[in-house]
C-alpha cells in the first residue's frame, strides 16, 4: 500500500503531472467495428487523465484494472462529472504505462478503488474545468465567474453564447493549474452522470468479441506456452522426458525450470513452447515428469477436519478479548448455546483461465534487458517491484500493458503465472502467451481457506446477548496462520457485544490460499449471522429487534473511520429491508421461509432477506433475495445494481455446492465437472434497495457476498427448522 | 495433420492443422479470432459457444476437422457492416457484462435460442441457457436482454415486412 505517490503532497503531484510540457500530443487510436484503427486525431492532454480530442471527443484514462467490478467505467464517470463533459463525448483507456507517481494508485481490490479514487478523480474533473473555464473567459471576454462548464461546453450562462472543449483545449492547456485547495466539487444536486446508469464502457468491444483481454494477446512472432507443476504443491522437480517432447507436432521447445520454492512467485516446472495452445497442451499429456515430494504438500482435507472436532479451547491462543466472558459463561442465571460450523475451501475459478504474455529482450552491445509484458493484474506496481526485486528489472526496462481481465476476485494478485512467462520468454528469446488450463488454474489457485468455529454465546435472563466465545480452527502455512485467517477485532459482533473471547487454533495445511472476494467476511457472516439467529430463536425473540439490540445506540463507532460500523447506517438498513420485505408480518409457511441477515465489511453495511422454499425431498428454491444496501452516494447506478447481483449469486452460488477437499496435498476438483456452479435456471430474483446517504461513496465488488449465505442458512431454518451450520448446503443433502 | 476449408462468417478459411485439435484453439490461434473463448476445455462453460451451420456448438469439444467444409458463425462475424446484431443492442443496453469473459458464448446461444424460438418463455431461456456458465452471476440481465432482444427482432421483422 506504500506506494511512492502517497509520500509526495497532492499539490506536489499536480505539479508534476497537471500538465505536460507542450505541444499537442497523438490520441492512442480504438478498437472500432469493421476497422482496425481510427485515424489518428490530434488532441491536447489538460492533465494525467484528461486529453482533449480536436473531433471534440474527450479521452479520459482509467487508472485502476478492471476485472468487471466495472471501476473503468465508474471511475471516468466522476472525472466527466466535474469536468462538465458530456458522457456521449467520453471515451476511456486504461492508463497507457504503469507510473504510480504520474497517476496515483493502479491497484485495485478491497472495494476501495473508489473510494481511495473519489477525490482525486474529482480534482483531475474540476482542475481541467477551472483551465477550460478560464480559456473561455479570454476567449469570449467574458467574467470566468459568468461562464459554466456543461455537456463538453464553456456556455456564457447569460447570453447563450458556448465554445465547445475542443476548440478551448489549446488555450486552456496554458492557463495556470488551479491549486486543489481552490477547487469546488460540484454539489450532488447537479449531478448529471453520477446517479445515471451507464452501460459499461467496453461493452461494444465485449459484445462484438473484439475485448483484449490477457489471453487474446497477439504478439508478433509469438510462441503459446504452457507451464506443468507438482501437483503437490513444492515438488522439485529431478528430471523429465523433454526429448521425447520437443519431437511432438507444434512443439517448438521445452525446458526444465527452477523456481524459488514460493508459490506466489516461482515454483519449479517444465515449461513447453509451440505453435498453438492446442498443440503444448496436447504435449503435456505425454509429460513423464519425476519429482521429489520430500518437501512437497502433504495438506489433507480430511485430517483437518479430524483435527478440528478435537480441537480444544486450551490448547488455543486468545486473539480478543473484552469484558468477562468467563463469569458470564458460568453465571447460573444465564443460558449458554454452542455450535459448530463448518466451511471449505473454495476456488476463485475466474473464467479466464490464468494467463500472460511476456516478451524478454535480452539486451545487446551492453544495452540493459527489457521485458515487455501483457499482464492481466488487479497490480501493476507489486508486478514492478516483483520485477525488480527477482528479475532486477528497473522501471525503465519494463514496458507493462494492464490487460482487462475474465474476473478476477482476488485472484490475480500473484506473480506465479507471470514468472512463468517470463521465464519461457527468456529460454526461447520469443514473445511467449502462456495459458493456464482450466486444471491449472483450479489446482494451482490461491483459495478461499476453508475453516471450523465452535462458538459459543450467552443470553441472559432477559435474552440479551451478553457473551461471545469463539474459537475459530483455521490452517497454518506453512507454521504460521493462513492469509487473513482472522478473528478480526474490528468484525461484527465482536465491537457489539459486552464480553468477548475469540481465540484461533491452527493445522498444517499446505494448500495456498489468498485474498477471495470478502477476505474473512465471507465466512465470518456465515457463522456470525447464522449463529446470532440461533440465539435470537433460543431467546424466543424476533430476530431484527435482536439485532437492532446489538447495535444498540445510533452512533459511529470511530467517527471518520469509513472500515469502523456504523450503527446508525447498520439499523437504516436492517429497517430497509425489513420493511421492503414484511419480513415481521410474514409467517413461514408451506416450507417456505424468510431469512435476514447483515453484514458490515469493505465499508459497507448491507442487509439482505432471502426467501428460500425447500421441498420433502430437500431441493432448494430460492425465490428472491432481497438487499438494503448503503455505500454513500451511488456513482453508476447499473454498475452498482450489477456487483450487487453478482455478489447475491456468486454467494449463493459458492454456499450450495462448492468445495474443494485436498489429499496427500493434490487438489480433488480440478474442473467444473467435479465442481458445480450456479446456473441461470436456478438464479433468483433480486430486489435491491440504496440508501443513499451523504457519507463518501464506497466500493460494491464484495460487500453485498458475506450475508448472502447466512441469509440463506436463516430462511432454510424458517421454512423448515432444519439449522444450516456447514456449507456447501449439498454436503447436508440440499440440491438446488 | 490436415488441410481443412472452413466457411467462417461467411469467409472461406484454408488451413493447415492437426485433425484432433478442437475447433477453438483453430479459431483462436490458427485464425486468429479471439472472440470465442476458452474456459473449461470440457464443454461445461459454454465459454466457447459458436455456431456450425446455424446450430449452437461448444467449439472445445468438437475436432477440427468434423468442421470441415461446414459453415461457423462466431461472435465476430454476428455484427454486419452497417448494425450490430439486436441481441448484442439489448446486450449494451441492459449492461449485460461484468467481465464479459462469457458473454461470447452466452450471446450466440441467445441467437440460436430466438432463431429457434422468436418469443421464449423465462422457462424456454432457462433450459438454453443452462449450459452457458456466467462466473459473475449476470443471469438476470441475460433474460432481460433476451425478452428485450426478442421484441425489437419482431419488431424489425415487421418492419422488413411492411
Ligand atoms: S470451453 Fe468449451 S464449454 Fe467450456
Ligand atoms: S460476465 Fe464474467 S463470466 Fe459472465
Amino acid at each position: 500500500m506504500n506506494h511512492s505517490f502517497s509520500k509526495i503532497s497532492r499539490r506536489e503531484f499536480f505539479k508534476r503531472t497537471g500538465v505536460v510540457s507542450g505541444g499537442f500530443i497523438l490520441a492512442y487510436s480504438l478498437p472500432t467495428l469493421g476497422r482496425a484503427e481510427e485515424p489518428i486525431v490530434e488532441s491536447t492532454e489538460l492533465n494525467a487523465y484528461i486529453v482533449i480530442q480536436e473531433d471534440g471527443k474527450i479521452l479520459i484514462y482509467s487508472g485502476a484494472p478492471e476485472m468487471g467490478q466495472g471501476i473503468k467505467t465508474s471511475l471516468p464517470m466522476i472525472v466527466a462529472e466535474e469536468l462538465g463533459a458530456a458522457w456521449e463525448d467520453v471515451i476511456v483507456k486504461q492508463t497507457p504505462e504503469v507510473n504510480v507517481e504520474k497517476y496515483g494508485r493502479q491497484s485495485t481490490g478491497g472495494s476501495y478503488t473508489l473510494y481511495r479514487n473519489w477525490n482525486l478523480m474529482r480534482e483531475m474533473g474540476a482542475t481541467a474545468r477551472e483551465m477550460l473555464l478560464g480559456a473561455g473567459a479570454l476567449l469570449m471576454e467574458i467574467p470566468k465567474s459568468e461562464l459554466e462548464a456543461v455537456d463538453s461546453q464553456v456556455r456564457h450562462r447569460v447570453s447563450d453564447r458556448s465554445m465547445s472543449f475542443a476548440e478551448l483545449a489549446g488555450v486552456a492547456q496554458k492557463q495556470a493549474v488551479p491549486d486543489s485547495k481552490s477547487l469546488k466539487f460540484k454539489p450532488r444536486e447537479d449531478y448529471r452522470i453520477l446517479g445515471t446508469s451507464k452501460s459499461q464502457v467496453d461493452s461494444l468491444e465485449i459484445v462484438t468479441g473484439i475485448g483484449d483481454y490477457g489471453i487474446d494477446t497477439k504478439v508478433k512472432g509469438m510462441l503459446f506456452g504452457c507451464y506443468e507443476k507438482c501437483e503437490a504443491v513444492g515438488g522439485r522437480i529431478v528430471d523429465a522426458n523433454l526429448t521425447e517432447i520437443k519431437r511432438l507436432p507444434g512443439i517448438v521447445d521445452a525446458y526444465i525450470v527452477k523456481g524459488n520454492g514460493k508459490p506466489n512467485e516461482l515454483m519449479d516446472g517444465v515449461g513447453i513452447v509451440g505453435t498453438n495452445t492446442w498443440s503444448v497442451f496436447n504435449a503435456r499429456k505425454k509429460l513423464k515428469v519425476s519429482w521429489d515430494e520430500t518437501q512437497a504438500s502433504k495438506a489433507s482435507w480430511s485430517e483437518f477436519k479430524n483435527f478440528a472436532q478435537g480441537a480444544s479451547k486450551e490448547d488455543s491462543e486468545d486473539k480478543i478479548t473484552i469484558g468477562e466472558i468467563n463469569s458470564v459463561l458460568t453465571d447460573p442465571q444465564n443460558t449458554v448455546l454452542e455450535s459448530f460450523y463448518e466451511y471449505p475451501y473454495v476456488s476463485h475459478l475466474c473464467l479466464e483461465p490464468m494467463n500472460c504474455t511476456a516478451d524478454y529482450r535480452k539486451g545487446e552491445n551492453g544495452k540493459p534487458d527489457h521485458l515487455e509484458i501483457w499482464l492481466p493484474t488487479q497490480n501493476g506496481p507489486r508486478f514492478q517491484k516483483f520485477a525488480k526485486d527477482f528479475y532486477g528489472l528497473e522501471q525503465d526496462q519494463l514496458t507493462i500493458h494492464i490487460k482487462r481481465m475474465g474476473g478476477s476476485f482476488g485472484r490475480r494478485n500473484t506473480n506465479d503465472y507471470v514468472s512463468e512467462a517470463i521465464e519461457l520468454s527468456k529460454r526461447s528469446g520469443r514473445p511467449v502467451k502462456l495459458t493456464w488450463s482450466r486444471e491449472d488454474s483450479m489446482k494451482g489457485d490461491f483459495f478461499r481457506e476453508g475453516g471450523f468455529n465452535k462458538i459459543k454465546g450467552v443470553l441472559d435472563p432477559k435474552g440479551k446477548l451478553i457473551g461471545w466465545d469463539e474459537h475459530l480452527i483455521r490452517a497454518s502455512y506453512p507454521g504460521k496462520p493462513g492469509f487473513l485467517t482472522g478473528p478480526w477485532p474490528s468484525a461484527f459482533p465482536f465491537n457489539s457485544v459486552d464480553n468477548v473471547r475469540a481465540s484461533l487454533s491452527t493445522f498444517r495445511v499446505d494448500t495456498p490460499t489468498g485474498a477471495w472476494r470478502a477476505p474473512y467476511s465471507n465466512t465470518h457472516a456465515f457463522v456470525s449471522q447464522s449463529f446470532i439467529h440461533e440465539l435470537a430463536t433460543e431467546a424466543n425473540r424476533d430476530h431484527l429487534e435482536f439485532l437492532l439490540e446489538m447495535m444498540g445506540d445510533p452512533r459511529w463507532l470511530s467517527p471518520g473511520q469509513i472500515n469502523a460500523l456504523n450503527t446508525e447506517r447498520a439499523i437504516g438498513v436492517l429497517k430497509k429491508v425489513a420493511r421492503e420485505t414484511q419480513l415481521q408480518s410474514t409467517p413461514a409457511r408451506n416450507n417456505r421461509g424468510l431469512g435476514l441477515a447483515f453484514y458490515f465489511c469493505h465499508a459497507a453495511h448491507v442487509a439482505e432477506v432471502a426467501d428460500v422454499t425447500v421441498t420433502q425431498a430437500n431441493e432448494i428454491f430460492v425465490n428472491k433475495v432481497t438487499a438494503a444496501v448503503d455505500v454513500g452516494p451511488i456513482i453508476n447506478m447499473s454498475g452498482a445494481l450489477n456487483q450487487v447481483e453478482g455478489s447475491i449469486m456468486d454467494g449463493l452460488s459458492t454456499m450450495v455446492g462448492q468445495k474443494i477437499t485436498m489429499e496427500n496435498g493434490r487438489i480433488e476438483q480440478t474442473n467444473l465437472d467435479k465442481y458445480p456452479v450456479l446456473r441461470i435456471n436456478a438464479a433468483p430474483a433480486i430486489e435491491v434497495h440504496f440508501i443513499e446517504s451523504d457519507y463518501d461513496p464506497t466500493g460494491l465488488g464484495e460487500p453485498a457476498l458475506p450475508p448472502l449465505a447466512p441469509a440463506i442458512a436463516n430462511a432454510i431454518f424458517a421454512a423448515t427448522g432444519a439449522r444450516v451450520r456447514t456449507m456447501p448446503l449439498t454436503d447436508l443433502g440440499y440440491t438446488i | 495433420m490436415g488441410i481443412f476449408t472452413i466457411t467462417i462468417n461467411g469467409t472461406d478459411h484454408r488451413f493447415e492443422a492437426e485433425s484432433e485439435m478442437p475447433l477453438l484453439w483453430a479459431l483462436r490461434d490458427i485464425i486468429g479470432l479471439t472472440g470465442t473463448k476458452y474456459g473449461c476445455g470440457i464443454g461445461q462453460c459454454g465459454a466457447c459457444t459458436v455456431h456450425l451451420n446455424g446450430e449452437p456448438i461448444r467449439s472445445c469439444s468438437i475436432p477440427v476437422e468434423s468442421a470441415n467444409n461446414q459453415k461457423i458463425t462466431t461472435i465476430e462475424g454476428l455484427a454486419t457492416r452497417e448494425s450490430l446484431h439486436q441481441v448484442q443492442e439489448a446486450w449494451i443496453d441492459q449492461d449485460v457484462a461484468q467481465c464479459g469473459y462469457c458473454q461470447a458464448g452466452q450471446i450466440m446461444s441467445a441467437v440460436a435460442l430466438l432463431e429457434r424460438n422468436p418469443n421464449p418463455s423465462d422457462d424456454d431461456i432457462d433450459s438454453a441457457m443452462t449450459g452457458n456458465y456466467c462466473r459473475c452471476g449476470t443471469y438476470i440481465r441475460i433474460r432481460s436482454a433476451i425478452h428485450s432482444a426478442a421484441k425489437n427482432l419482431s419488431v424489425s421483422d415487421l418492419a422488413k415486412e411492411a
